[in-house]
């Protein structure tokens, strides 16, 4: 990243400015990759646009989708965001391992709730015959949910990590870093199921 | 004292003033974000539950409320403040931002223009 604006006379918002320390490039570099993750999803959204009418016969979105079990994984995501924001304060303002530790717990737990009301959902799709293979519809939408949720496990696995690691270490810079970065991604996965709660459970349900 | 001027992030982990001004300013960001989140949630929620509007005026009204929470999220959890932002890193996003308009957007055209002529 070079800050000489001679390097880039096109378009400009603000001066840029180096990466001159580690901090500024891991996240810069993990906005990189949240931002290849999001054209990833926006693609499968579009996927599934398309897909949306394509029952061939089968159960549709009235039949499949649950809304009050959907309005508690979209609380128990919004909550657990709110409770990562507070685990990103105590370490910004230092007020000790414990409370950091104590408030990922608690993002961790409601990340569980959603996945297990989730996991409860598409068991009960299954039940009713809206498994990935009945059409081209149910293939989608077990493309584009499931993708979230893998996402979301994959953020509570690593969760788990970064407490051991600060249980073992202490909070040293890579945790902090660990932290910061799991951080964005948990936000990030709100942002999209904000999407997919909008585009494919409310909007199939209207 | 500094804004959020490190992209989605905090740029210095050092002030210990837990408790302080600068504390409860950063705490009522994220209480201000969850109490607008919630309600942008809590409408459309209701409005699909009640059928309270026709079909399409509530695709519509929950495209709008998405819009705004995502923009909510945006500013209150990942304090993206544009245009007070770097420049590489809001050529990142604006340069996602037309990818997906494109392939996205392109996708629903042509697939649904396609459909069209199906039926």
């Amino acid at each position: 990243m070079s800050g000489n604006t001679l390097d880039n006379p096109g378009f400009r918002l603000r001066a840029s400015y180096h990466h001159v320390n580690r901090e500024d490039e891991v996240n810069f570099g993990f906005w990189v990759f949240l931002m290849s993750d999001a054209i990833i999803f926006g693609l499968i959204f579009a996927t599934y646009a398309t897909m949306v009418g394509a029952t061939a016969g089968g159960p549709g979105p009235k039949r499949l989708f649950d809304i009050g079990s959907v309005a508690i994984q979209t609380g128990a995501l919004l909550l657990s965001s709110f409770a990562y924001g507070m685990a990103s304060l105590a370490l910004r303002y230092r007020s000790g391992r414990g409370k950091v530790i104590a408030w990922l717990l608690v993002t961790l737990l409601l990340g569980f709730v959603f996945l297990g009301f989730e996991v409860h959902d598409f068991l009960t799709m299954f039940a009713k015959g809206g498994s990935p293979d009945r059409s081209g519809f149910t293939s989608a939408f077990f493309g584009l949910v499931p993708l979230h949720g893998l996402h979301v496990t994959t953020g509570c696995i690593w969760m788990v990590v970064l407490i051991v690691q600060m249980l073992c270490y202490g909070i040293d810079d890579d945790v902090r870093l660990g932290i910061q970065r799991l951080a964005l991604f948990w936000h990030f996965l709100d942002i999209v199921w904000i999407a997919i709660f909008s585009l494919v459970y409310l909007g199939g349900l209207a | 004292m500094n804004d959020f001027h490190e992209f989605g992030g905090y740029p210095d982990w050092g002030q210990p003033d837990f408790g302080g001004d600068a504390y409860r300013r950063d705490l009522h960001i994220y209480l201000w974000g969850l109490a607008l989140a919630v309600a942008l949630t809590v409408v459309p929620f209701a409005l699909v539950y009640w059928h309270a509007m026709t079909a399409s005026s509530l695709w519509i009204a929950i495209g709008i409320f998405a819009l705004v929470q995502a923009v909510v999220h945006f500013r209150c959890f990942l304090h993206v403040h544009p245009p007070h932002e770097n420049v590489d890193e809001m050529l990142l996003v604006l340069f996602t931002v037309i990818i997906l308009i494109m392939m996205a957007g392109g996708t629903v055209w042509i697939l649904g223009n396609l459909h069209s002529r199906m039926y």
